[in-house]
């Protein structure tokens, strides 16, 4: 996309950073930007009290009887690495982080359309974190993530409502950042960027944005119905008091599968626009996979019964969901053979962000197909509450959306901070994840073959060598999340200075200051070519030229 | 034709070391392994081959001098729709073979030998019609078809067993069943694979599967108490049932001799057939459910019957059916 003479910045020292300073200046900002930057300092420590109750859990099963903790605490990590992964990290991580930042850079304008709405999903972010990390300490939850009931309305004696009650608020968070979005998308756009036009990232976020504000307040009237039960014994699911123990997995599941597609979009969102980038090329069938998002977003809606195929539910039910479930495949499908064809002769360049990217797409490409082993009937009566979930839903949501976060991370750093970090301690990380990854959930889907259920504390002894494998293999991971941490916090100061676009990389957000200014634009752009127009853009610098060193075109 | 083509790969599958597989224990096991295995195949394939396009790409269009500019990408219309087509087919396919097998496994034989399961938290119950009861273990005949009668005293839980391919998650309230037919002695593991408390992974047992004669034996050392029909008729006096269910029809309530199975008109219009879940319903909230031509004076038996006596007093409900066809 080329824009019609955008001026240069008045001083380029000022920038969103700087242009005031103190608390007051970040705790009430309406700058999407600094709101970018709250989200992200706030999930980054969610992310690690996450991981840090699953470096717990891994420790715990390297013995069959379990080495360090309780089964009582031992249910309580896993709860927890539950909740806090997936309502405060995962859904959060790219729309609220990456979404918030580009968003409006993206289509060239000053802010979303609600500034003051984004700063208020922000706060109702860390009042539902408050509750949630208030049950932790207050002696923990044990529902599992997915509250099922009778247990958590009846039976579970542990913080419910605190905890269901912080998924309950952060819920507000993520609708109001998606009615956010999808006014900014309609309303905001520059001249010239027709829909069209939009960089695929935006289109994902559309599509996730549609499902957080249809999906949404679903899960958020079940809590309150749990909450209900448990205060004061309206019997809705527990049978005891007349309700049915089903009705909560219908209502739970309406919500969670497509929750699902809200963390996985937005990954195949920055998939797009670093594939693109770094090997300088249109993506491959643009139009395709900017309606596999909006059909994944439909379809998302109509799968949930795949998850209770044993529950007793009509065996036509099943018939019916299993066959939604396999029509959901095909988009994401569609997707994979796009990223690849678009490789096809390229000018490929290996930094963090490509290598990111590429691992994404081979894990979700597993992730995807394993699903298919679930959407059967016949082996899903085997496999489901085992292991084989377990690994199978690590690949798409850390395979995919982790490995998508950090392409995306370090993709748009240089934009964020105007620094570069190390490229070689980038390159080392991402390959050590990748390791650590595999290792880590591979063994898990042999475990659930040979039948090891989940959320089991102790386990039998012929179970032993492949958590042990597991286990090893956390703890590479753990390791290799760490070194992100501390290089990117380190680019902050010593980085090399990044310049507006470091990977002359095409999109209106490269077209501005690094960091931008508070008001993104000096002027308003003008669109004028397609998205991803990289044969009128120079090529992708070097390596060395990118670390400082030698000729930008070697 | 798949199927057949699965066979060698199963065959390569039990080498010593680390299993793929859990031991093949009953009929529908082989089939859900070939099915298992194929698709394992189908993902082998498809990574493989992205992976290795990928990386082939990556090598061959590295950003290197000469390869700096690539050109234009440009749309190639067949090459989207073959794409779309060929895994649509395969799913398709997929989806045919694993929803016939999943048919085939679900119905019970008619002729099923019947056993009885509570879930409690964190214990599994189980009863033989016959009266032996046991706790956490469960002894099975060979080349008996064999269907679990499933309920839970409080939250739910899931009945999985492995080595036979099956598992049904078991709810409060109501009843679910599963069925499995031995193919070889030994004993298996059967576990919670539904998440149900602090001792969830403590919710473990073992099936032994042991010949007919074998079983025989057992049977007839562990049958000391009484018949779960035995038990059904004393709780059937005990809670004063007797009184208003009278054989003949004279009592305040219907006569109960050959009801089960049989459609029961309600007060509401509903005609329901008398299965497991609506005598249940009959004794924990005969509220719920009044019948058409009887006044609704049952008291509810909520909380003062386990789901165990409940379950024999169904047995004893069913044995009067057979009785009277019997003496028939």
């Amino acid at each position: 996309m080329s824009t019609a003479a955008v001026a240069p910045p008045r001083d380029s020292r000022v920038n969103y950073l700087n242009a005031n300073y103190g608390f007051r200046s970040w705790l009430l900002t309406t700058d999407h930007k600094r709101i970018a930057l709250l989200y992200l300092m706030s999930i980054t420590v969610m992310f690690f009290i996450g991981g840090a109750a699953a470096t717990l859990m891994r420790l715990h099963l390297i013995t069959p009887g379990g080495t360090l903790v309780q089964p009582a605490t031992y249910n309580k990590l896993f709860t927890v690495h539950g909740i806090v992964m997936v309502f405060f990290f995962m859904i959060p991580s790219i729309p609220a982080v990456l979404g918030n930042f580009l968003v409006p850079l993206m289509i060239g304008a000053k802010d979303l359309a609600f500034p003051k709405i984004n700063l208020l999903s922000w706060y109702i972010y860390i009042v539902g974190a408050g509750f949630t990390l208030y049950a932790i300490l207050a002696g923990g939850v044990d529902t599992g993530w997915t509250f099922y009931t009778p247990y958590s309305s009846t039976y579970a004696n542990t913080q419910v409502i605190a905890a269901a009650l912080g998924v309950f608020i952060t819920g507000f968070s993520s609708i109001l950042t998606g009615l956010n979005f999808i006014v900014t998308i309609h309303k905001m756009r520059a001249p010239g960027l027709t829909w069209f036009r939009m960089p695929l990232f935006l289109w994902a976020m559309y599509a996730t944005s549609v499902i957080m504000v249809l999906g949404t307040p679903v899960i958020a009237i079940t809590i309150v119905l749990v909450a209900f039960e448990r205060l004061l014994h309206v019997g809705i699911f527990d049978p005891k008091l007349g309700g049915d123990p089903i009705l909560f997995q219908h209502l739970f599941w309406f919500y969670s599968h497509p929750a699902v597609y809200i963390m996985v979009l937005p990954g195949m969102g920055v998939v797009s626009e670093v594939i693109a980038a770094f090997s300088r090329k249109r993506i491959f069938g643009y139009s395709m996979v900017a309606f596999s998002s909006l059909a994944i977003a439909v379809i998302s809606f109509l799968v949930w019964g795949h998850h209770m195929f044993v529950t007793g539910q009509s065996i036509y039910a099943g018939l019916i969901f299993s066959v939604l479930s396999f029509l959901v495949a095909i988009p994401s499908a569609i997707k994979v053979f796009n990223w690849t064809a678009t490789l096809y002769k390229g000018s490929i360049s290996y930094q963090a962000p490509m290598l990111y990217a590429l691992g994404f797409i081979g894990l979700f490409t597993m992730g995807g197909l394993t699903g298919l082993f679930l959407a059967s009937l016949a082996t899903d009566v085997h496999l489901n509450g085992t292991y084989f979930i377990v690994a199978h839903f690590h690949y798409i949501m850390v395979g995919g959306t982790v490995m998508a976060y950090m392409a995306g991370i370090h993709f748009w750093w240089p934009k964020i901070t105007g620094r570069l970090y190390p490229d070689g301690w980038a390159r080392f990380a991402a390959l050590l994840i990748f390791v650590g990854f595999n290792l880590t959930f591979f063994p898990q889907f042999m475990l659930g073959y040979l039948g090891m259920p989940r959320r089991y504390a102790t386990y039998p002894a012929e179970f032993q060598v492949l958590n042990v494998m597991s286990s090893a293999g956390a703890s590479i991971l753990g390791i290799a999340y760490l070194i992100p941490l501390v290089y990117l916090i380190w680019s902050m100061r010593y980085g090399k200075i990044a310049g507006p676009n470091p990977w002359n990389a095409t999109g209106l957000e490269w077209k501005t200051a690094s960091p931008p200014i508070t008001e993104n634009f000096e002027e308003t752009p003008v669109v004028t070519e397609e998205a991803y127009d990289y044969v009128h853009m120079p090529p992708m610098p070097s390596s060395a030229a990118l670390a400082g060193e030698g000729d930008a075109n070697v | 034709m798949l199927k057949v083509l699965t066979l060698p790969i199963l065959a390569a599958l039990d080498w010593p070391g680390i299993p793929l597989r859990p031991e093949p224990g009953s009929t529908i096991a082989e089939g859900v392994d070939k099915l298992h295995f194929f698709l394992t195949g189908i993902t082998f394939i498809f990574t493989v081959t992205i992976f290795s396009t990928i990386l082939y790409f990556a090598i061959k269009y590295r950003r290197r001098e000469g390869n700096l500019k690539p050109a234009a990408t440009k749309t190639i219309m067949w090459l989207e729709i073959t794409w779309t087509v060929i895994p649509s087919a395969i799913c398709a396919l997929i989806f045919v073979w694993s929803s016939s097998l999943y048919f085939e496994n679900s119905r019970a034989p008619n002729a099923s030998m019947e056993i009885f399961v509570v879930g409690k938290q964190w214990m599994w119950h189980l009863q033989h019609p016959e009266g032996p009861r046991e706790i956490n273990e469960l002894h099975v005949p060979l080349g008996v078809p064999v269907k679990l009668t499933m309920t839970s005293e409080d939250v739910i839980h899931d009945f999985y067993v492995p080595a036979f391919r099956i598992k049904k998650d078991v709810l409060p309230g109501r009843y679910t069943s599963i069925w499995f037919q031995a193919t070889q002695t030994g004993k298996f593991h059967f576990f919670c694979a539904q998440y149900c408390g602090m001792e969830h992974a403590g919710m473990i047992g073992w099936v032994y599967v042991m010949t007919p004669g074998d079983y025989e034996v057992w049977l007839a050392g562990g049958a000391k108490g009484e018949s779960m029909t035995q038990a059904g008729a004393r709780l059937f006096t005990q809670y004063g049932c007797d009184t208003c269910h009278k054989p003949d029809e004279t009592g305040k309530g219907p006569s109960l001799d050959g009801i089960f199975g049989k459609p029961q008109k309600l007060k509401d219009g509903r005609t329901l057939n008398v299965d497991e879940t609506f005598i249940r319903q009959a004794i924990t909230n005969p509220n719920s459910m009044p019948l058409e031509n009887y006044a609704p004076v049952m008291p509810t038996f909520q909380g003062q019957l386990n789901e165990e006596q409940i379950l024999d007093l169904m047995a004893y409900v069913k044995s009067l059916g057979a009785l009277e066809r019997k003496a028939k």
